[in-house]
């Protein structure tokens, strides 16, 4: 049983179909990243899975221990942000809001959980620095320990390095390894092929009317690969 | 006026049950509306605020056409609805919420104007109306029904942030983060229109209907300018809030000024002030 099983889906919003017949897996432990160009569904594909864009067609199925609201997301910047007056604390400590269900406030444990994750992230000496403040590599960090703090198994990210220099951007990378090396499972969206080929373990690669499922041994073989001009060095 | 005249003058106006009534509903009012300005200047939604004040003054002028005593059972419902309307079409880039939102508020404007003065019985329709726009004098005639209202309002309101303060945080900053991890983001937004519909209503007996967004929206980007964290910002807003709103009001009694315009002058002042501190800060 595969944490997520996705069965012939249709992608699409608001009545247009962006891309079909997509059917992968997702084990425990995978790294996916999910490629194709400006408008292929990466991103609706992502919605869609996480639940906030409704599903067109066909079937996904979550098991092996996933819990329905366990999934810790790494969402693009948005606008509102950029200004936002919100301490790194607030910010981590909100990512521990599914297991306080019913209760209002914070418990310990949370606490707890919300401090070992900014310690993991190294960034609990900006714990009191304010979230607009900060540096593109610090701000994904703070985002990435909210994303732990909501799930400790899966992670999905949305471009994360988009707007980052290039030093940061590999730190970023290795610190993504790290995660995968210490068991948790992630799945991201990218532009950056190179970088998927390095990392990841499986590829996506979606098209309107076909797409790609595999290792990434296997992808560098495909066709998909070679009509982006891969292996001509 | 010396110290101690001013002192008096202010003892002597306490004593009139009038005179409280106006400092107890323009406190709770300025806290109320300070509490959820914070998250709709975050989410950009101030807008909001302006526009459904502007439907509070046509429901107003519909329920003085049809004479009903209470005029807040009518205004009350027609701004909740407008508030769920408005956000909808906020949240659908397709339908231009911002154009869909101007046309509502200026509409509602228009021919609430229209209507008070076709069918107005009143003899002075010009003062009805601005008091209705400015709340010239309204907050000192209230009764103590209205002031219990108001007081019944106020503390659901205050409960419900407190209670949802977390989640509220959560949504504003991230809706999409949110939504993934079980908050029903949805049900927030509308909880926060909601709210934001019932101190509209009430506030337009404090500052008027045009005068609103100036409650909702200048303490909170006071507060923005010199504090970094949210749970102070909100806390630093609900302080000016109030201290703008007392002092707006006393001074307003002292000098037969207009209440409403008083109190956003007050807070116009702070906010300058807070830049000026924010600059010094360098933040």
């Amino acid at each position: 049983m595969a944490y997520i099983n996705c069965e012939d889906l249709v992608l699409g919003y608001e009545g247009t179909v962006v891309a079909e017949h997509i059917r992968f897996s997702v084990n425990q432990g995978d790294y996916l990243c999910i490629v194709g160009e400006n408008g292929a569904g990466k991103s609706t594909l992502m919605k869609t899975l996480l639940g906030l864009t409704p599903l067109m067609g066909g079937n996904i199925v979550i098991g092996d221990g996933l819990k329905a609201h366990g999934i810790g997301y790494l969402p693009q910047q948005t606008f509102v942000q950029k200004d936002f007056p919100a301490s790194v604390w607030e910010i981590v400590l909100s990512g521990t809001l599914s297991q306080c269900a019913r209760r209002p406030f914070y418990g310990k444990e949370q606490k707890r959980l919300a401090e070992k994750n900014m310690r993991r992230m190294d960034i609990w000496d900006l714990k009191k620095e304010c979230y607009r403040n900060l540096s593109g590599g610090q701000q994904q960090r703070v985002l990435l320990a909210r994303a732990l703090c909501a799930s400790a198994s899966l992670l999905v990210l949305d471009e994360p390095v988009t707007g980052l220099d290039p030093k940061v951007t590999v730190e970023f990378y290795q610190l993504i390894q790290k995660l995968n090396q210490e068991g948790l499972t992630i799945i991201m969206v990218s532009h950056d092929i190179h970088a998927a080929l390095r990392y990841a373990s499986h590829i996506l690669h979606i098209e309107k009317e076909k797409s790609f499922i595999g290792t990434t041994k296997q992808y560098q073989q495909s066709d998909f690969w070679k009509e982006l001009g891969g292996g001509i060095k | 006026m010396g110290t101690g005249n001013i002192l008096e003058t202010i003892q002597f106006y306490l004593s009139y049950p009038f005179v409280r009534y106006a400092l107890i509903t323009g406190t709770l009012i300025a806290l109320c509306s300070s509490l959820l300005g914070v998250t709709l200047v975050l989410k950009r939604f101030s807008y909001i605020g302006d526009g459904l004040s502007h439907v509070a003054f046509g429901a107003l002028a519909v329920a003085s056409l049809l004479d009903i005593a209470n005029s807040t059972l009518v205004v009350m419902p027609v701004t909740i609805i407008a508030a769920v309307l408005l956000l909808r079409t906020g949240k659908k880039t397709k339908i231009q919420g911002d154009a869909a939102i101007a046309m509502l508020s200026v509409g509602s404007l228009a021919v609430g104007y229209l209507i008070l003065n076709l069918f107005s019985v009143s003899a002075n329709i010009s003062g009805d109306v601005c008091s209705t726009l400015f709340g010239s004098t309204s907050i000192l005639t209230l009764t103590r029904a209205e002031v219990g209202l108001c007081v019944v309002m106020s503390v659901i309101v205050v409960v419900l942030f407190i209670l949802f303060y977390n989640r509220i945080f959560a949504v504003t900053f991230d809706e999409d983060f949110s939504q993934v991890a079980g908050i029903k983001a949805n049900v927030y937004n509308m909880l926060i229109a909601v709210i934001t519909a019932v101190i509209i209503v009430l506030a337009m007996n404090l500052v008027g209907s045009l005068l609103i967004s100036a409650l909702v929206i200048f303490p909170a980007l006071s507060a923005m300018r010199v504090v970094n964290h949210f749970k102070g910002v909100v806390i630093y807003s609900a302080m000016i809030s109030v201290c703008c709103s007392l002092a707006g009001i006393l001074l307003s009694i002292l000098f037969s000024t207009p209440v409403g315009s008083t109190i956003v002058a007050a807070d116009i002042v702070v906010f300058l002030l807070n830049c000026g501190i924010g600059k010094v800060m360098g933040r």
